[in-house]
């Protein structure tokens, strides 16, 4: 795209089928298969946030796990640092790892109910053999509980006994243990109450300005991303529609889809929330089974001809760092609905 | 930040600091699964009588040898020449459970009686369960066709009619106490494969998994620290529970003269041999019914503590 510098992450074309079964026979006679990714790239920068968007269902998630390599892609190249994940020795892998961490979208679901809060931040250290002396380690735990903003003294509690905005810090802690270039974050705010993902968020935030870590933010909210993000991309049913800064993205947004998605953000203020426009999409988006033929919106967007029925609409780009696919892209400012947090 | 989010931040903090505080001054003790459960577990008053009931019998039955002869006579001969005498006696302080038809303790035969109800107990269990765990790992870790074979080969074992089918192996293989060990550890796999396989499933396809993996942990590490741990109380749970209901079983076939071949005594064929004179010297069935009952029982109330025990999320102090 338009920077010069190299990319930290480089996804190219990344493709993900999930063989559908069915029947008594299983995968091995079965045709079907769901696209989950399809044909997605991007470029994420060293200290930038890259916002993904899309409804659920859409392959954000899935697109983070091939980054993670949690999956296999089927088809495409996610290079990161230059080397492609996909092949790389478990050695290469690991050390990948050290630099990539994942932060999770449940966290009641991604601390071991088992391990205590130390055990739990120190594991990486201990996986990748930084600061084999357990002392050292203990007071480097207890800084990073304190970086997060949980108190260090519990540092011997379960997860359990903390609430859902608590553990989440606990992931963060988990995540920025190793000191990390690039964090996938999966929805880490989706979980919580709207006061507590404003103070997960600024921490994030903070954070990055401290450890200048890259982040790859998947979200099904765009308020939620625009808080944070560099550059947006915008994907619906597995292919991305939209990708652009953030501040081009909320200003003109060129895809039908993302001016519904952004039409449909509530604004506090009531005046503007009943009389503004809202684009209002029909029907539920289709099976990624059977995938419509040409372009994958055409059954729902309004603005919807033959043409897109046919035909599949290039991923190129229409202004200067700003890369749509739809036949008909053209700015559309929603310019009321964007707000500040 | 706005005002509120901050208001809310510090509550936040102010509920982390606060319950800590009166705990902060003592040292941080190591705090690990066995340690919290057992200290969960001595709060529950049931399971803790059912461990000490536990703990009796075993001792009783251990020690036997050393004192229950001399004090209460040969659990097994029959003496000609008192045996008319001292037979069907109710109970007193001399035959506290009375005595049978020829004249033997019914107490001392109780006693003996808990060696093999307890070894089969304990044994049988084993087996099943080195055979289920091994098998319910299988099924869960390659999956596949792997899964299909054990699971289809449980669900075959399971289908057998229980008792009916020990009694064919022990046909077969003849009476004798060694066969009813394998017999019922042979046939109790099948639930316990079921319970650890899908006890590992769930962990498996669990977030933190993905997140160990995701770090970069070796499959040993996933599995010793991870899914291990989180998998195991269910079969602790379930073991426990079992042991009861092989003593059950080894009582059953006793009953029916598969088991323990008299004269040596069994809780089964005790009572088998009591059910004659319920009428009348009912004593000699409902002392070794009582055993059983007290036994059985125990067993399953530690494993319901276990289980109440073995949950981290229960609340302790």
């Amino acid at each position: 795209m338009a920077e010069t510098r190299t990319p930290l992450l480089s996804v190219q074309h990344l493709c993900k089928e999930f063989p559908v079964e069915s029947g008594v026979f299983g995968k091995r006679f079965s045709k079907k298969s769901v696209h989950a990714v399809n044909d997605v790239s991007f470029d994420i920068y060293p200290g930038q946030t890259f916002g993904l968007v899309g409804e659920s269902g859409c392959g954000k998630s899935t697109t983070g796990r091939c980054i993670m390599r949690l999956s296999k892609p089927t088809s495409g190249k996610v290079l990161f640092e230059g080397k492609d994940v996909a092949t790389m020795s478990k050695k290469e892998l690991k050390e990948m790892r050290r630099n990539m961490q994942f932060i999770f979208q449940d966290p009641y679901a991604s601390l071991n109910p088992r391990m205590t809060i130390s055990e739990i931040v120190s594991e990486p250290l201990i996986i990748h053999g930084v600061m084999n002396d357990a002392g050292e380690r203990e007071k480097y735990v207890r800084e990073l509980l304190d970086m997060v903003g949980l108190n260090p003294e519990h540092i011997n509690r379960y997860p359990h006994e903390f609430s859902g905005g608590q553990r989440q810090r606990v992931g963060i802690a988990r995540a920025f243990a190793l000191k990390p270039k690039l964090i996938i974050c999966d929805e880490p705010v989706s979980a919580l109450d709207v006061s507590i993902q404003a103070q997960v968020l600024n921490l994030l935030n903070d954070l990055q300005k401290e450890t200048g870590t890259a982040y790859l933010f998947i979200a099904h909210d765009l308020s939620v991303v625009q808080h944070i993000s560099d550059n947006i991309g915008v994907m619906y049913l597995g292919n991305m529609m939209e990708y652009a800064d953030w501040q081009k993205l909320y200003d003109e947004p060129y895809h039908p889809y993302t001016q519904s998605l952004l039409s449909a953000v509530p604004v506090p203020d009531p005046d503007i929330q009943t009389t503004r426009k809202r684009i209002i999409l029909a029907g539920d988006p289709p099976s990624p089974i059977d995938a419509p033929s040409g372009c994958c919106f055409h059954t729902r967007c309004p603005m919807a001809c033959a043409k897109c029925e046919a035909e599949r609409p290039e991923f190129k780009e229409v202004a200067p760092g700003h890369f749509c696919a739809c036949h008909f892209a053209a700015p559309n400012p929603i310019k009321e609905s964007s707000i500040e947090l | 930040m706005s005002e509120e989010t901050k208001n809310d931040l510090e509550q936040a903090n102010d509920e982390l600091t606060a319950p800590a505080s009166p705990k902060a001054t003592k040292p941080a003790e190591a705090r690990t699964l066995w340690r919290d459960a057992w200290k969960r577990l001595k709060k529950n008053k049931l399971a803790m009588v059912a461990i000490v009931w536990i703990i009796f019998i075993v001792l009783v039955a251990l020690t036997a040898d050393l004192w229950a002869p001399q004090w209460l006579g040969d659990p097994t001969a029959a003496d000609s020449t008192t045996m008319t005498a001292n037979s069907r006696l109710a109970p007193s302080l001399e035959h506290p459970f009375g005595t049978d038809t020829l004249g033997r303790d019914v107490l001392c035969r109780v006693i003996y009686g808990a060696r093999v109800s307890l070894a089969v107990g304990l044994l049988a269990t084993a087996i099943s369960t080195a055979i289920g765990l091994v098998m319910g790992a299988v099924a869960a870790y390659y999956g596949g066709i792997w899964d299909t074979i054990v699971m289809r080969l449980a669900d075959i074992f399971m289908a057998f009619p229980y008792t009916l089918f020990v009694i064919a192996m022990i046909a077969v293989l003849g009476n004798g106490i060694q066969n009813v060990f394998i017999a019922i550890g042979l046939l109790g796999w099948p639930s316990i494969a079921r319970v650890f396989r899908s006890a590992i499933l769930s962990v498996k396809e669990s977030d933190y998994v993905d997140a160990a993996r995701a770090m970069g942990a070796s499959d040993l590490r996933i599995i010793a620290r991870h899914i291990f741990p989180n998998s195991v109380a269910s079969i602790v749970v379930y073991a426990t529970m079992s042991i009861g209901g092989a003593i059950l079983t080894e009582s059953s076939l006793s009953f029916l003269g598969m088991g323990v071949v008299p004269p040596d005594p069994s809780w089964g064929n005790l009572i088998s041999d009591g059910q004659t004179y319920l009428a009348t010297q009912p004593w000699l069935m409902i002392m070794p019914g009582l055993a059983i009952l007290s036994t059985v029982l125990a067993f399953t109330l530690l494993g319901d503590g276990l289980r109440d025990a073995l949950d981290v999320k229960m609340k302790d102090a």
